[in-house]
């Protein structure tokens, strides 16, 4: 599960992920982070059970937790499944079936941009967040 | 055994034809034998969908009244070439968007007029006397067009070189994006079911012969630009209407930092008349070999990182020197299938019948490099070949002092065998005075990472570098690392004194 935490860091610079971390004990992989003099958001990945004990406890210290629901999307209709966008994932979210037809696992997804970004058919866009 | 065209087509006709696509033939082939496979199959169908930047459509408007002999055309802000008549314009794919730039261009004119959309027309003449109207706007669809045909000089390429980049900078190529590093490989063409791979002694394509063009049925005017099978890369000219062509089988695209391009879907029937044409059409994805071209490296002829076939391509990974690398295709292997079926249907409900070429292609062409009779300039022509060095072992004072009287900003460092080790600025200089903690010598404080040119190299490539970096001077080095020049921007100056813009 993704979550997307976001902190300021007006109190000081707490390492509050690696608090959770040595706290915890759960293992956080940060996928991206954007950190700057006032503020950061990081988008961390956790096992989905330990969701609600690492959302406290990131919470408890201060940041702000939600669940990254927003994804990519795929418009099937500008798609014509050329496969660009295979091998410029840094997360491997895409891939061929074997009828050739493109298919994702949106859940590897870390929005990195890149896939909207090259697409020659723009078929790929971001979900905007409910 | 020998069937003849006129054979094959009395099968169509009476519904008794067997057809295959390219991808199936080898699987016959292998089943039945050469001589099994000739009797059994009639007509092979090929099958490609990819980008095809060499495409276009002659377009006629019909008169205006009064009339216009329309000198600059624009469809949706696109330009189309209007030097043909009064009324006529040839709109190229790869031509951008005066307003959109790159998100919209000719490609993108094309798939708006075959899928139905309404296109702004802008015209402007200077008015004559049988043609007196400047300016005309109109709305228009392709329903309202005279003739919309597509003519694309160049399609369908016998097979198209792999990419990749062995720089540690990402590249926005008409390959798509190329990874640092060789990152990535991308690729283009479908492999078995190319049409010129199933033919490469062109006996079967030729001109005259009925194709599937985005969807509709088309013909082969003729051999391509650039049209060069001697190396493997045969090309071919089609055309075929617009009108009746489908928003499946042509896409517009853009190659994000590269431009525009068009998505075509593109197949030729081949007959199978003879054991010949049967060995030709059970060619494999393994027999169908490319060069990894490292796009890196920016010259006319790329050196090359490896040959590997289609096979390997559509894997979704090749090993180069221990190191696993993913592909990733540019062109839908899944259309060409569907271009493959399509035409199959085609031609087994009679719709389309085989014809042998009115006029062969060449099959052992070899395409020229330009001819060019001016030398663009090269960095020995403007550079600066007054060098002010200093040695790497010497006091900071003394480098500043050399800036001073060299009138530069620039001052390349040098080993004791006079060899580039690094560069220092005033900015480097003037860093270490504010924060004199870092040494006193010029090796504590030069970079040592230098961006260098070579002598022979292009002014443009040099300027690419300069660019990309953000630097304002590169030092020019022979093959011992000698600094022979400097190129600043300030010898820039130079290309605008006369010569080399006459």
């Amino acid at each position: 599960m993704k979550l997307v935490v976001t902190f300021s860091r007006k109190a000081g610079k707490k390492p509050i992920i690696a608090q959770v971390v040595r706290d915890t004990g759960i293992l956080i992989n940060v996928e991206r982070a954007m950190i700057d003099s006032s503020e950061g958001e990081a988008l961390i990945d956790i096992p989905d059970e330990s969701c609600t004990l690492v959302k406290e406890r990131l919470a408890d210290l201060g940041a702000s937790v939600r669940i990254l629901e927003a994804g990519i999307f795929l418009d099937e209709s500008e798609c014509v499944d050329c496969g660009t966008c295979i091998t410029i994932c840094p997360q491997e979210v895409f891939w061929f079936d074997d009828d050739w037809k493109l298919q994702m696992d949106e859940s590897k997804c870390v929005l990195c941009g890149r896939c909207i970004e090259i697409c020659p058919h723009r078929a790929l866009s971001q979900k905007s967040e409910s | 055994m020998h069937k003849s065209i006129g054979e094959i087509n009395r099968k169509i006709h009476d519904g008794s034809v067997r057809v295959v696509t390219a991808e199936e033939m080898p699987f016959i082939v292998e089943e039945l034998g050469e001589e099994g496979a000739l009797k059994e199959v009639d007509v092979v169908t090929t099958g490609t969908f990819g980008a095809m930047c060499s495409s276009g459509a002659f377009l006629n408007f019909g008169h205006a009244d009064p009339p216009i002999r329309m000198e600059r055309v624009w469809l949706n802000d696109v330009e189309a070439y209007g030097g043909i008549a009064a009324v006529d314009a040839y709109i190229g794919a790869t031509q951008k968007s005066t307003t959109l730039e790159d998100e919209y261009g000719g490609a993108h004119v094309i798939e708006d007029f075959i899928t139905g959309k309404s296109v702004e027309m802008r015209a402007i003449s200077r008015g004559t006397d049988c043609y007196p109207r400047r300016t005309i706007t109109t709305e228009l669809l392709l329903e309202n067009l005279n003739e919309a045909i597509m003519c694309n000089p160049r399609n369908g390429y016998q097979r198209y070189n792999a990419a990749s980049n062995s720089t540690d900078r990402t590249l926005h190529t008409y390959m798509g994006m190329l990874l640092p590093n060789r990152g990535n490989i991308t690729y283009s063409g479908s492999g078995l079911l190319n049409p010129i791979s199933n033919d490469p002694q062109f006996r079967m394509i030729g001109s005259g012969v009925p194709i599937f063009l985005g969807g509709a049925a088309g013909m082969i005017v003729g051999q391509g630009t650039q049209h060069s099978p001697a190396s493997g890369f045969g090309t071919l000219m089609v055309t075929g209407d617009m009108k009746a062509m489908s928003g499946d089988y042509i896409r517009a695209a853009t190659m994000t930092g590269y431009g525009v391009t068009l998505y075509v879907g593109l197949g030729v029937p081949i007959p199978i008349t003879d054991l010949d044409m049967v060995r030709r059409t059970a060619v494999r994805d393994e027999d169908i070999e490319v060069d990894i071209i490292d796009y890196g490296v920016p010259q006319r002829s790329r050196p090359t990182l490896g040959r590997v076939n289609y096979a390997e391509l559509k894997s979704g990974s090749i090993e180069i020197g221990g190191e696993e690398i993913r592909t990733s295709s540019l062109s839908s292997f899944r259309r060409a299938r569907q271009v493959a079926e399509e035409l199959k249907h085609w031609i087994e409900g009679g719709k389309m019948e085989m014809m042998l070429p009115t006029r062969p292609i060449d099959p052992i062409k070899s395409a020229q490099p330009m001819r060019e009779t001016v030398q663009g300039p090269r960095v020995l022509d403007i550079m600066d070949t007054r060098v002010v060095s200093i040695m790497e072992t010497e006091e900071i004072a003394t480098a500043a002092k050399k800036l001073l009287k060299g009138e530069t900003n620039h001052l390349p460092v040098l080993d004791s065998d006079g060899k580039l080790v690094g560069i220092v600025t005033t900015y480097d200089i003037s860093k270490a005075v504010v924060n004199p903690t870092k040494g006193s010598r010029v090796m504590d404080i030069m970079k040592r990472k230098v961006v260098t040119t070579v002598a022979d190299e292009a002014v443009d490539i040099a300027v690419q570098k300069l660019e990309r970096h953000n630097i304002s001077a590169l030092p020019v080095v022979d093959q011992e690392r000698q600094v022979i020049g400097m190129l600043t921007a300030m010898n820039l100056g130079k290309l605008f004194g006369g010569r080399w813009l006459k």
